[in-house]
């Protein structure tokens, strides 16, 4: 059983580094097909990458989009939950505010950027609110969903055993539900720290997505391919560990 | 274990209905669908009493209101001698017809759920979840999860959940309804032990006749919907028996006489089912 899980294991690393180096080849063939100046070699930009790090204003940019990031991705994780869980259990609420939501969803958020400098100005906050922005909706959605849609006999159990609402929704919802939670935190959370970078490409002077931005103005396609390059790791990094932890916190549902 | 009543004293009333009645729909004028009733009826303290009846006659919908899970429509349930109106009562026990292991909790941490929510010390949560683990068969597997147990033994698991909490009612709608029949027959055999050890009194809904017979020591035969009791059957079986009591002649008997109650209700129900899909298909 374990050799087999080994195996598996083993198997699932193989084929992700066969996929990177398949990557990798297609980029290196589009920078000869397109061009150096276009598109940037992957070695090249690693190259690049390692020229950022030795400036010590990078690191000033690469601390202030954590920052942010953790901010904004805090503040959606409590915001979807919370909006997700209490719009979910109430079947009037959902009906009213899932045609909403979707409808936010599909918005570009770029179109409510005016009202968000109007209230929070250029700087940290626009950037937060404009990450929490993206992030919020999938996150309540997907709660609001699973809430929704979980197995009625949950809801038998817990009146079987009497348990008080806060019991209900401590030890048998959210448990219920977190598998679906998690797929949205997931999808959440990436599009939050998108949501954050765009924020620093318009709104801030500081951050990767402003570091961005003075790139593309510069036409310093090795940095903005350096940049990118980096926010992709990020993106991946941060994705893996909420999937690692959804197995970790799962094994035995799935 | 429970003590065998001595001839000429009355059985003690456990559960009590009278002219229980429990519809639904009707909201804003809509079409109100009659599940069961009236039906009055008397659960004796420490007996086991199986409902049978044709599909869709409210066996289950009558089982929730005597557990306390849905609040009658008229009539009332008493559970000894209290009156029990939507919210289950101390000493209920039930077990679902659908799987309703915690598939995030292990074997061990599924029957310790309910106990952990009643401010029970862990030291006796330990002990009566290590007696009820062990009585179901479940040691060597208490650490797996539902998704690594067979059909049968996440049932168990509900049922040692059930009876940690020391039901001195246990009503359990279909609980083998998924399992194979050989399956059934031994987890049968298991629930008797059961019954017999803890002395609790024991509602069984199923609409296995067989299952019916070799079980109980009382058998209610339902209508088809809206459900009422046309029949009730007293086997006599002797308290220490199992599922090889099937051999006995008696056993044809019992079948016999409940489905000469059954068969026209089972048809009407087709017929009723029949009629309903035609409605379907029709609006």
């Amino acid at each position: 059983m374990t050799s087999l899980r080994q195996h598996l294991q083993r198997r699932r690393l193989a084929d992700f580094f066969i996929l990177l180096l398949a990557l990798v080849v297609v980029w290196q063939i589009a920078s000869w097909l397109v061009g150096d100046e276009i598109v940037v070699s992957p070695a090249e930009t690693i190259a690049q990458i390692g020229v950022l790090y030795r400036r010590p204003t990078f690191w000033g940019h690469f601390d202030a989009t954590l920052l942010a990031f953790a901010y904004a991705a805090s503040i959606t994780i409590v915001l979807g939950l919370g909006l997700g869980i209490s719009l979910g259990i109430s079947r009037a609420a959902y009906d009213t505010c899932e045609p909403l939501l979707m409808a936010l969803a599909s918005l570009p958020k770029v179109t409510l950027y005016p009202v968000i400098l109007m209230f929070f100005g250029v700087g940290f906050s626009a950037k937060v609110v404009f990450g929490v922005l993206h992030g919020v909706v999938p996150i309540t959605l997907f709660t609001m969903n699973a809430v929704r849609n979980m197995p009625a006999i949950y809801a038998r159990v817990a009146r079987l055993h009497r348990l008080s609402a806060r019991d209900r929704v401590l030890h048998m919802l959210i448990p219920a539900v977190l598998p679906e939670i998690f797929s949205g935190l997931r999808l959440g959370l990436s599009v939050t720290l998108l949501g954050v970078v765009l924020g620093e490409m318009f709104a801030s002077t500081r951050g990767l997505g402003s570091m961005l931005m003075g790139a593309i103005g510069l036409a310093d396609f090795r940095t903005v391919a350096a940049v990118t390059f980096m926010l992709i790791v990020l993106a991946t990094l941060l994705s893996s560990v909420m999937l690692w932890l959804d197995r970790r916190l799962h094994h035995g549902a799935k | 274990m429970a003590v065998p009543q001595p001839v000429g004293v009355l059985p003690e009333i456990h559960a009590e209905c009278r002219d229980l009645v429990r519809n639904f729909g009707g909201i804003a004028g809509g079409h109100v669908i009659e599940a069961m009733g009236p039906i009055t009826l008397e659960i004796r303290r420490g007996e086991f009493f199986s409902v049978i009846g044709p599909s869709g006659c409210g066996k289950s919908t009558f089982m929730d209101v005597l557990a306390g899970l849905t609040p009658p429509t008229s009539g009332t349930v008493t559970f000894e001698g209290l009156p029990v109106r939507g919210t289950v009562p101390d000493g209920v026990g039930a077990v679902f017809q659908e799987d309703a292991s915690l598939p995030w909790l292990n074997v061990w941490d599924n029957v310790a759920f309910s106990l952990r929510h009643d401010g029970t010390d862990p030291a006796e949560i330990k002990r009566r979840v290590d007696e009820a683990v062990a009585f179901m068969g479940l040691r060597q597997f208490a650490k797996a999860y539902p998704n690594q147990l067979s059909g049968g033994m996440r049932q168990r698991t509900c049922i040692a959940r059930t009876m940690v909490m020391r039901p001195r009612m246990i009503l359990l709608d279909e609980p083998f309804a998924a399992l194979d029949a050989q399956t059934r027959l031994l987890m049968g055999d298991e629930l008797l032990r059961l019954w017999r050890e803890t002395g609790a009194t024991v509602v069984l809904i199923t609409h296995a006749l067989d299952e019916a017979v070799m079980l109980s020591d009382r058998i209610g035969a339902m209508s088809a919907r809206p459900g009422r009791f046309l029949d009730i059957v007293e086997t006599g079986w002797p308290r220490e028996r199992d599922s090889s009591i099937l051999a006995r002649a008696e056993v044809g008997a019992v079948s016999s006489r409940l489905w000469g109650v059954l068969r026209e209700e089972s048809q009407k129900a087709l017929d009723q089912s029949g009629r309903l899909a035609a409605a379907r298909e029709g609006s």
